[in-house]
């Protein structure tokens, strides 16, 4: 009974709380508002997809969530405390839209960059080296270099580094942006059984609508000029997802109400 | 295979235009002295040649080509000219059992090449601790950048004698100096291309290691150093190369009389221009053989990192 309170509490606890967020860039062409009065939540365990057109602050939006970026307004908590201090207690691991990974490291070494980093102790590095290339399916590739995997691989493999030690959020940048159609539905269903099975928190920008509609709890549609939320779509699609759930009138629906969202966005202009 | 010809090719062209070059530059000598030996020139008396056009009196009396290749202190010796001389200082000592000697080009390149990788070694050192001050630290950057730069406008010629004039009245001479020299010429390309590689890894890469909360030091030995590897084989490269010239040019003023320098010093004095262009060439030949070890240790080294394709 105890138990029970306590996770339903925790499910909806919320990781992420943005209030009226402003970030205004000097630029020497004059400011640049890239991001204008945003609120949002995120509750533990959601997967929330960032979808809106170039420029309308997805990145910026992901880099001030991981302190990578200073907001100019409004409020930011991340596990309650702010970014900042999120960050300096390695609350998440963040994916870069190129896999950034050394070249003068074999695949498990740069797993383990974040776990030298950390302090861990070589038995455990090499224990979460094996379980984060299972995960993503690269087990038998630790040896190799970057330069010897495929681009997908190596996206893979940068995905691995930022599981590999022990934050509840991901934050992920067009992992897949630059992946075919193929590989990209491949890596998706990766990520739904992952996140499945770590019950992460995961923050995720792409400009595919059905990438969106298909991973996500929660769908935020952005627009630009000034950079804002312009819908927060709740996904009523079952936590398991086969692909060819892309396929039943909903997944239809929730698709077509991210595109008149997105539209919407567009008119303004 | 085809390198290899094209290869040939220039070496040859090379070679001829030299020996082509060793007729204007020779005739003259050449005809006085066949003069002196009783032998028919047109015209007749240095005096009345002193004026003319080379190509002229190359043309006029051809029976003296091939003394333009053969004579003792030439003006321009000719390839074989110094091939021999080059023969006869290194791989006849050794046969004789005299590599040492003090006629030897092993003992005066071996006395260059200490200084060289003394220098080489303190420039290498210095140019790298300067360039990780000078990028994680702005001032640094602001007050060490221009003065290296001012550093290496002044001709190394006019600064070396002051250089060992002046540790000399504190009591430094032998190798030191030459050392020191070298030292100042290698340690420029060493600063920028390790500010360069240190500075290499782009803002993805400083933003992931700010997510993991890692510390500058961290930055350092994960990320900037080998970053920067390529960049510092390259400056080493020609780091190298500086520091044989310095050790070289810290012969020259003291009147050495070991080193490479010293050879070239002792023979323009005496009018030995094949022993001049013999020590040209041995400087450049050992110039070679440095450049490429470092290419084999740079091969090995970003091979063993993973770096090389
Ligand atoms: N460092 C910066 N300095 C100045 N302006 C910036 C900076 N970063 C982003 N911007 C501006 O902020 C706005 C939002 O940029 P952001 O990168 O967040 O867009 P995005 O939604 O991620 O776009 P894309 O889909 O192309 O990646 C843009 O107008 C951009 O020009
Ligand atoms: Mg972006």
């Amino acid at each position: 009974m105890n138990i029970e309170t306590t996770t339903q509490a925790d499910a909806t606890k919320a990781v992420v709380e943005a209030r009226n967020l402003d970030l205004v860039f000097p630029t020497n062409d004059g400011p640049v508002q890239a991001l204008k009065d945003v609120n949002l939540t995120i509750n533990k365990g959601d997967f929330v997809s960032f979808i809106g057109p170039s420029g309308c602050g997805k990145t910026t939006f992901l880099r001030v969530m991981a302190a990578l970026e200073q907001p100019t307004g409004g409020e930011i908590t991340v596990n309650g405390m702010s970014p900042d201090e999120a960050r300096r207690q390695r609350a998440y691991g963040y994916v870069f839209q190129a896999s950034g990974l050394y070249p003068w490291r074999n695949i498990a070494r740069n797993i383990k960059l974040p776990l030298e980093i950390m302090g861990y102790s070589k038995a455990e590095q090499d224990k979460r080296v094996n379980e984060v290339l299972e995960l993503v399916e690269l087990s038998g590739f630790g040896g190799k270099y970057p330069w010897q995997l495929s681009g997908g691989m190596q996206q893979r493999a940068s995905i691995a580094r930022a599981l590999a030690f022990d934050a509840d959020i991901l934050l992920m940048d067009e992992p897949f942006g630059a992946l075919d159609e193929i590989v990209r539905d491949h890596l998706n269903e990766q990520l739904l059984k992952l996140w499945a099975r770590t019950n992460k928190t995961i923050g995720f920008v792409t400009h595919s609508i059905p990438e969106a509609v298909y991973l996500s709890t929660k769908i935020v549609v952005m627009s630009p000029r000034p950079g804002r939320i312009t819908d927060v779509i709740e996904s009523p699609l079952p936590k398991e997802r086969p692909l060819d759930i892309r396929d039943s009138p909903e997944f239809i629906e929730i698709a077509h109400r991210v595109r008149e969202g997105l539209r919407a966005g567009h008119s303004d202009d | 295979m085809k390198t290899l010809i094209a290869v040939l090719t220039v070496l040859s062209v090379i070679i001829a235009f030299w020996y082509a070059a060793c007729l204007p530059m020779n005739i003259k000598g050449v005809l006085t002295e066949a003069e002196r030996a009783g032998a028919e020139v047109t015209p007749a008396g240095a005096k009345e040649r002193r004026d003319l056009g080379e190509f002229g009196l190359v043309l006029d009396n051809s029976f003296a080509i091939p003394a333009t290749w053969a004579q003792d202190r030439p003006r321009l010796p000719a390839p074989h000219q110094v091939a021999q001389e080059l023969w006869k200082t290194t791989g006849a000592m050794v046969l004789k059992g005299k590599m040492m000697s003090k006629r030897s080009l092993f003992y005066h390149g071996w006395v260059t090449l200490s200084a060289t990788l003394l220098g080489f070694a303190i420039g290498t050192g210095l140019g790298i601790l300067l360039a990780v001050g000078i990028v994680h630290s702005r001032v640094m950057d602001m007050s060490v950048m221009p003065w290296a730069i001012v550093s290496q406008t002044i001709p190394i010629i006019a600064l070396a004698p002051m250089i060992i004039v002046v540790l000399y009245s504190i009591g430094v001479q032998g190798i030191l100096p030459k050392a020191i020299i070298s030292a100042y010429l290698s340690f420029f390309p060493v600063v920028v291309g390790m500010v360069k590689g240190l500075r290499s890894p782009d803002g993805m890469q400083l933003d992931l290691l700010r997510t993991y909360n890692a510390s500058t030091n961290q930055g350092f030995w994960k990320l900037r150093l080998p970053a920067s590897m390529p960049y510092l084989f390259a400056s080493l490269k020609i780091g190298i190369a500086a520091s044989l010239v310095g050790a070289i040019v810290g012969e020259l003023p003291t009147g050495a009389v070991a080193g490479l320098g010293a050879r070239l010093l002792g023979g323009s004095y005496y009018g030995q221009t094949v022993q001049i262009w013999s020590a040209l060439f041995a400087a450049a030949i050992l110039a070679a053989c440095l450049v490429a070890l470092l290419g084999l240790i740079e091969r090995s080294v970003l091979k063993r990192m993973g770096m090389g394709a």
